[in-house]
């Protein structure tokens, strides 16, 4: 007599089990979401009303001639480039720190990881004391040191408070990113390196030359990650400026936010949010795509 | 051209002894192998020379100019080829032989002449612009020495370049490194494990163990004359039999040597020959078509369990049963005498 399967041996049944609750996840949570958000840009609905009436185009042509939509998508692009630049500049030469041994280094590697595990709002809390009109320490430093003549209202310039939010971003997006370049590195076989030694190579050529080019498809990921994290991120704006002044900082998520939740017009708020998909999807595409390629180059 | 002179050279890694006191002096323009078993301290004597690894204590001097402590390893005139090849592996093969003239930097058009020089030189010109993976393991070898040579260097470090190459292409490739060398006449170390590389290649051979050096000479010298125990069963497959025999014309704790190839049956031998014969219990025969190997024990030895081997060439016909015991014989200039508690050689 064969023994019936029992349902440890049906690996298809127990695969479809097992995998429901993920699944069941992604789609209530963020698929369901996410199709009604782009439904929502193409409609008039707004909150306090269950009238939902089809608006076609209309609230992207409204928020394509309005400037503070405008400013706050100029915004959005030059915080995830800033920010994603100095992460990469951060990252590396983290990585390079870090390879080195030294006494304290597990604790070192720890405090490094501190930004990316402390919760956003925390951290820009801290933040905005820092970036204090009365106690900024950046500027009481700057002074002490007699750099700094007159005082930065870092919150209350536009030009400074987006360099606030560039700090505050990069700084919380490049300890993951050392940590994915030090994985990275240490993949680098060991005498590839020192052919690169013995074949007369110093530091900076062997950096830019041999390390970075082989590193490459690791930047990219990393990079990507901090694209997707820094232009879909709210609570750093949020706290940090709250778009101000005069709405001179808004980033998309943000301007979304008032739009949509606390302007009750949720069709522009969802047209604001979905607006950067199509160009995230191409800058994703094209990363992996990078990533891709350097790898099967890079085989040895 | 430059030799290269060693001096009392140790690196310790905490309580490894890596390399322990090795004094050796490599001449001008010949091909040294360091031969030895992993751990013995061969690749870190290589690494040293080449500047990757800074000495605890003792000196290096290459081509008279002291390198030891702070010359870098591009201030040394080496060049050196990694077991793995270490190619860049973005890089086409153009751009990984021109990157040391690139380091040194020589200008676009000098780059450009070498390298297609070095590449006509191992007839690998059709691949300047392809990539490492898409080379086969014999191309890559090929580049790797290439890169090596196009920087002209006093001396070539190789480590182990042959050890993944497959069986076949081996010997080839060890043909061609030994008429490369020869033609450019440059001072060569090479480090292997492999013995039969080490004696085919080598002008001299280093055997090393545990961080010291055994035995310098040529490969003759260290096949036929070896200092000790150790080099006597490290140098030759199979091994050479140690039979420890009590015979009363030798001081006693005398270790008697003999390779296997010496160790025939009586009969082979002519008639005036100087014979030492021992009576062979035949184990096991291995038919290896050009070779038999037979496994036994002499029932002369003091230890009469310990594995003696022999080797007949193929042209000898005679049948040798298993479980047998025969007359087997070897020639008394075959044989080499040893300490058996130091190991040292003992002049009989």
């Amino acid at each position: 007599m064969i023994a019936r399967p029992s349902l440890a041996d049906r690996e298809d049944v127990l695969g479809g089990m097992m995998l429901a609750p993920a699944l069941a996840y992604v789609i209530l949570l963020v698929g369901v979401p996410f199709v009604f958000a782009i439904l929502l840009g193409f409609s008039n609905a707004t909150a306090g009303s269950l009238s939902f009436g089809w608006a076609g185009l209309d609230n992207y042509r409204a928020i394509l001639s309005d400037p503070i939509f405008l400013r706050a998508l100029r915004n959005s692009v030059v915080v995830t480039i800033g920010s994603q630049v100095l992460v990469v500049v951060l990252a590396t030469a983290a990585a390079q720190v870090f390879r080195a041994t030294f006494r304290g280094k597990s604790f070192a590697r720890f405090v490094l990881l501190l930004p990316w595990a402390v919760p956003v709002s925390l951290a820009a809390i801290a933040w905005t004391w820092i970036f204090d009109s009365t106690f900024s320490v950046i500027n009481w430093t700057l002074k002490a040191v007699g750099l700094l003549h007159g005082w930065l209202y870092w919150l209350g310039e536009p030009g400074l408070a987006l360099l606030a939010i560039i700090i505050v971003q990069a700084w919380r997006i490049f300890p993951f990113a050392t940590v994915i370049v030090l994985a990275g590195l240490s993949s680098i076989p060991q005498e590839v390196v020192e052919a690169a030694i013995v074949d007369g190579a110093g530091f900076w050529r062997r950096l830019f030359r041999v390390e970075l080019p082989l590193l490459l498809p690791v930047l990219a990921v990393a990079v990507l990650f901090g694209v997707v994290y820094t232009a879909t991120d709210l609570g750093v704006v949020y706290i940090l400026t709250g778009g101000g002044p005069a709405n001179t900082t808004h980033v998309l998520p943000t301007l979304a936010f008032q739009r949509g939740i606390l302007g009750a017009d949720l069709g522009q708020g969802a047209a604001i949010a979905v607006f950067l998909l199509p160009f995230l999807i191409v800058v994703a595409f094209g990363m992996l795509r990078l990533a891709h390629r350097t790898e099967v180059g890079g085989a040895r | 051209m430059a030799g290269i002179e060693i001096r009392s050279l140790r690196k310790h890694f905490g309580d490894l002894h890596a390399v322990d006191g090795v004094d050796l002096s490599i001449r001008d323009g010949e091909l040294l192998v360091l031969l030895g078993s992993s751990g013995s301290g061969k690749t870190t004597l290589l690494r040293m020379i080449a500047g990757l690894e800074r000495p605890t204590s003792g000196e290096i001097h290459i081509g008279g100019q002291r390198v030891d402590g702070d010359v870098p390893p591009r201030a040394r005139g080496i060049a050196m080829v990694f077991q793995s090849y270490a190619l860049y592996p973005h890089r086409t093969v153009f751009q990984n032989i021109g990157f040391p003239l690139e380091a040194a930097r020589l200008p676009r058009k000098q780059i450009d002449e070498k390298v297609r020089w070095a590449a006509d030189m191992f007839s690998i010109s059709r691949y300047l612009d392809r990539y490492p993976r898409q080379l086969s393991g014999g191309e890559r070898q090929r580049v790797a020495l290439c890169r090596a040579l196009v920087r002209d260097p006093k001396v070539f470090l190789l480590d182990e370049p042959l050890a993944n190459l497959d069986a076949k292409l081996r010997h080839t490739a060890r043909d061609d490194l030994k008429r490369f060398q020869r033609q450019i006449q440059t001072t060569t170390v090479y480090v292997t494990h492999d013995q039969v590389e080490a004696m085919g290649l080598g002008d001299r051979i280093v055997v090393m163990e545990r961080g010291k050096v055994r035995q310098v000479g040529t490969p003759q010298e260290v096949y036929e004359e070896p200092v000790d125990t150790f080099v006597a069963t490290f140098v030759g497959q199979p091994p050479m039999n140690l039979v420890e025999a009590s015979d009363p014309s030798l001081p006693p704790g005398t270790l008697m040597g003999f390779r296997p190839e010496q160790f025939l049956p009586r009969g082979v031998f002519g008639a005036g020959e100087d014979l030492r014969a021992f009576r062979f219990s035949v184990r096991r025969v291995e038919y290896l078509g050009s070779d038999r190997y037979v496994y036994g024990s002499v029932a002369e030895s003091s230890t009469p369990d310990a594995t003696i081997i022999a080797k007949l060439p193929g042209t000898i016909a005679l049948s040798i049963p298993e479980g047998q015991t025969q007359e087997f014989a070897v020639p008394r200039r075959a044989l080499r005498y040893f300490d058996a508690a130091t190991g040292l050689r003992r002049r009989a």
